[in-house]
C-alpha cells in the first residue's frame, strides 16, 4: 500500500504546456504515472506529450475520470487554477507553484477544506509513491520502494534524507512534500495520520525546519496517540539566525517562535528520535526497526 | 515587507482609523514649526525593527531645549545597527487606557487570527507569555470574513462603555479590511489609546505586507535596510544569501539542504559565515555566488554541498569551474556532490584541478573542519 497516490491514480496536470509543466509531466510519465490529460486555458483541443489538452478542468472531466491534479501554473494564476480543480470535484490537489501570496493560499486552502479536498502545498516538491506514481518534481533515483513514510517541508533535503535512508537499506512507501510556505494545505499531523493507517508503512521520517509550529503540533499528536510507529525526525536550521528568512518563505524564527530547539524538544518528549545531521536519520531508523 | 510606522499610519488614516496629528521629517526647521504649534510632542525614530523604546528611540519634548536635543540625538542614533533616517513627530496624547489590537496568520489552521488585549504597549509575544489569559484571540476563515457582532462581543469583554466599545469595533473592522486588502503578514495597533477625552487613537502601528504581494502595492516596496550591504548585493543578483558571523562560506542547492549544511558545520565544531542557495532560476550562478561569499573577509574555507535534482550537478559544476579558472576561488574549497549529474560534475571539477571533492556531505564536512585547523 501507499498513501494518497498509487498506480491507479489518474492525474490531470494544470499548466502542462508550460516549460516547467512540460519538463516535469514528462518525468512523471517516465516513472509510470498515469497522466491522463492537461489543462491550459486557450490551448483546448490540442495535444501535448501525446495527451489531450483542455481549456478547463470541467471540460476535461466531461471526457475523463480524474483522481488528482498537479498545479504547475505561475503564481498569479495559482488561485484560479486551484479553485477550478477543487470546485470541479477533484479530491486531491497538489500545488507545486512557488511564490504564491499566502492570502491567496488561505483562500484556496479554505475552499479545499469546505469541499473535503486534500490539498498539498503550495511550494511543494510534491508526492511520490515509488514505481507507481509521482505528482511533482522529486528526483527519483534515490527513492526506492520500501516501508518508510517520509514527510518533509523541503525538496532537495528530502532527496538527501532518502539517499541516506537507502544507504541503510530503507526505501519509501510514499514521500510527501508538504511545502515550504508559511501556510500549507496539509500539515505534518494530517499526513502522519495517513501513514499511521497505512499497513505498509512501518516507520515514519519527519523532515522539518525552522518557522511555524507544525512540528510541535505533530509532537503533541504523537504524544497522545496509542499505537506509535517508529518515528525519526531531522529539523533543518538548528543554527539559523533569528529574524532571517532562510530560502523558504516559511523558514523564519520570529518573536521567539519557530526555533529548531523548541521543535526538537517537543518531538523528543513525544518519543521521536531526532537526528542532528541528515545521515543520522537512516542510522536512527535502523535502531528502531 | 515591513512598513515604517509613518507608512502604516498613512494606511490607517486612509481607512478612517484615527491617528495623532503628526509630521515625518529629517529637517530640524520643519520639526521645530510642528513643535511650536503642537507641543507637547513625541519624537519617534523611524526604523524597521522592534525594541525602539528600550533603545532610546522615543522621546517626549515639552520645552524647546528638549526638542533641540532629542531631534539631533535621534538622527544620530543607531537602533540594532540600523541608522535613523526620519523622525515621526506627533502631538502627545492624554492617555487613559492602552490596549492591543491586531491580526496575524494562524499558520497551523490556515486562518487569520484576531487578537485583542487590555494590556497594550508590550510586544504581543511578551504579552502572550506573561499574561496568556489576557490575550483574547479567535481564528477567522478568510472566505467567511469577519463578523461585526462577534468582534463587538469580544471587545465588550474588555469592559469599556458602549461608545468606546463601538469605536474600538469600528477600528477593528477597518484594520481587518487593511489586513486582507494589503495581504499582510501582520497588522497591529499597539497601543490603541483611549484618551482622557474618550477618543480612541492609534498611537503606534505595525504593518508587514507579504513579499509575494508587494508588487500590488509598489509604493511600499523598498530595499529593507535590515539587510547587510552584502545581502542587498546578493538579492539584486537574485541569490538568497544570509550573512552570519563564522568563517566557513557555504553554497548549496535548495533551501532545506542549505540549512542542513549549516547544521553539519556546527555538528563538526565549525561556524558558518553565510547561507547561500543556488537553485531554481539561479543554479547556473555558482561563480557569482562564490564571488559574493568571498566579499566577506572572514571567510577562510568554502563548503559547497550539492544534491543534484532539478538543479543538475554538472550545470552547477560549470559555474564552479568558471570560478576556479578565473581565479575567483581564493581560499580552499571543499565540494560534496551526489544525485543527478554528479558523476559528470565531479569529473569537470577534477579536470579543473579541484582536489577536495567528495560524494557525501559527512566526508566533506569533516574535511572542511580539518582544513580550517591546518590554516
Amino acid at each position: 500500500m501507499s498513501i494518497l497516490i498509487n498506480k491507479n491514480t489518474r492525474v490531470l496536470v494544470s499548466g502542462m504546456t508550460g516549460k516547467e509543466g512540460t519538463f516535469h509531466t514528462k518525468k512523471m510519465m517516465d516513472m509510470g504515472t498515469n497522466v491522463v490529460c492537461g489543462v491550459t486555458p486557450g490551448k483546448g483541443g490540442t495535444e501535448h506529450l501525446g495527451l489531450p489538452v483542455y481549456n478547463s478542468v470541467k471540460e476535461a472531466l466531461n471526457k475523463h475520470e480524474i483522481d488528482a491534479c498537479g498545479i504547475f501554473v505561475p503564481a498569479k494564476f495559482a488561485i484560479s487554477a486551484c479553485n477550478e480543480a477543487i470546485d470541479a470535484g477533484i479530491k486531491l490537489v497538489v500545488v507545486i507553484t512557488e511564490g504564491i501570496s499566502p492570502h491567496d493560499s488561505l483562500k484556496f486552502i479554505s475552499n479545499a477544506k469546505r469541499h473535503g479536498v486534500t490539498l498539498i502545498g503550495p511550494n511543494t516538491p510534491g508526492l511520490l509513491t515509488p514505481q507507481e506514481c509521482k505528482i511533482g518534481v522529486l528526483a527519483t533515483e534515490y527513492i526506492k520502494k520500501g516501508n518508510i513514510g517520509v514527510i518533509s517541508r523541503s525538496g532537495t533535503l528530502t532527496v538527501e534524507i532518502c539517499y541516506y535512508l537507502l544507504k541503510e537499506g530503507f526505501g519509501q512507501s510514499t514521500v510527501v512534500g508538504i511545502g515550504g510556505d508559511p501556510v500549507v494545505g496539509s500539515t505534518f499531523r494530517d499526513i502522519y495520520k495517513l501513514f499511521e493507517d497505512d499497513d505498509e508503512t512501518e516507520g515514519i521520517v519527519i523532515v522539518g525546519e525552522i518557522g511555524g509550529t507544525m512540528e510541535e503540533e505533530l509532537a503533541q499528536y504523537i504524544k497522545e496517540s496509542k499505537d506509535k510507529k517508529p518515528t525519526v525526525a531531522f529539523i533543518a536550521g538548528q543554527n539559523a539566525p533569528p529574524g532571517k528568512r532562510l530560502g523558504h518563505a516559511g523558514a523564519i524564527i520570529e518573536g521567539g517562535m519557530g526555533s529548531a530547539s523548541s521543535k526538537v524538544n517537543a518531538l523528543e518528549e513525544a518519543g521521536v528520535e531526532v537526528a542532528r545531521v541528515p545521515w543520522e536519520v537512516g542510522k536512527l531508523m535502523k535502531g528502531r526497526l | 515587507m515591513k512598513l515604517y510606522e509613518f507608512e502604516a499610519k498613512n494606511i490607517l488614516k486612509e481607512n478612517s482609523i484615527p491617528v495623532p496629528l503628526s509630521i515625518v521629517t529629517e529637517k530640524y526647521e520643519e520639526g521645530y514649526q510642528f513643535f511650536t504649534s503642537s507641543k507637547p510632542v513625541v519624537l519617534k525614530a523611524q526604523v524597521l525593527t522592534g525594541g525602539r523604546g528600550k533603545a532610546g528611540g522615543i522621546k517626549f519634548a515639552n520645552t524647546e531645549e528638549e526638542y533641540r536635543n532629542f531631534f539631533q540625538n535621534l538622527l544620530a542614533l543607531k537602533i540594532r545597527n540600523l541608522p535613523v533616517k526620519k523622525i515621526l513627530m506627533e502631538k502627545k496624547l492624554n492617555i487613559k487606557n492602552e490596549i492591543y489590537l491586531g491580526y496575524g496568520i494562524l499558520r497551523s489552521e490556515a486562518k487569520i487570527i484576531f487578537m485583542i488585549s487590555k494590556y497594550g504597549g508590550m510586544e504581543i509575544e511578551e504579552l502572550a507569555q506573561d499574561k496568556p489569559d489576557e490575550v483574547i484571540k479567535y481564528p477567522i476563515n478568510i472566505l467567511s470574513g469577519i463578523e461585526k457582532e462577534e468582534v463587538r462581543k469580544t471587545i465588550k469583554k474588555l469592559g469599556f462603555d458602549e461608545k468606546i466599545t463601538d469605536k474600538i469595533t469600528d477600528i477593528a473592522l477597518s484594520l481587518y479590511k487593511i489586513f486582507t486588502e494589503y495581504e499582510c503578514e501582520v497588522a497591529e495597533i499597539n497601543p490603541l489609546v483611549i484618551t482622557k477625552e474618550n477618543k480612541v487613537i492609534a498611537a503606534d502601528a505595525r504593518i508587514s505586507i507579504y513579499d509575494e504581494a508587494i508588487h500590488k502595492h509598489p509604493e511600499y516596496k523598498k530595499e529593507e535596510d535590515t539587510y547587510t550591504p552584502l545581502e542587498k548585493k546578493a538579492r539584486r543578483m537574485g541569490l538568497g544569501y544570509v550573512e552570519m558571523d563564522g568563517d566557513i562560506g557555504v553554497i548549496g542547492n535548495g533551501a532545506g539542504l542549505n540549512m542542513a549544511t549549516l547544521d553539519i558545520i556546527k555538528f563538526f565544531g565549525g561556524n558558518p559565515a553565510n547561507f547561500l542557495e543556488v537553485s531554481g532560476r539561479t543554479y547556473h550562478k555558482a561563480k557569482e555566488a562564490i564571488q559574493i561569499i568571498l566579499l566577506n573577509p572572514r571567510v577562510k574555507v568554502i563548503f559547497g554541498n550539492f544534491f543534484g535534482c532539478i538543479s543538475r550537478c554538472d550545470v552547477i559544476a560549470d559555474g564552479l569551474v568558471r570560478a576556479i579558472k578565473e581565479g575567483v576561488v581564493k581560499v580552499p574549497m571543499v565540494v560534496a556532490m551526489r544525485g543527478t549529474g554528479a558523476e559528470e560534475g565531479i569529473k569537470k571539477l577534477k579536470d579543473a584541478g579541484l582536489e577536495e571533492i567528495y560524494e557525501d556531505d559527512i566526508d566533506a564536512g569533516k574535511r572542511v573542519i580539518e582544513i580550517l585547523k591546518e590554516l
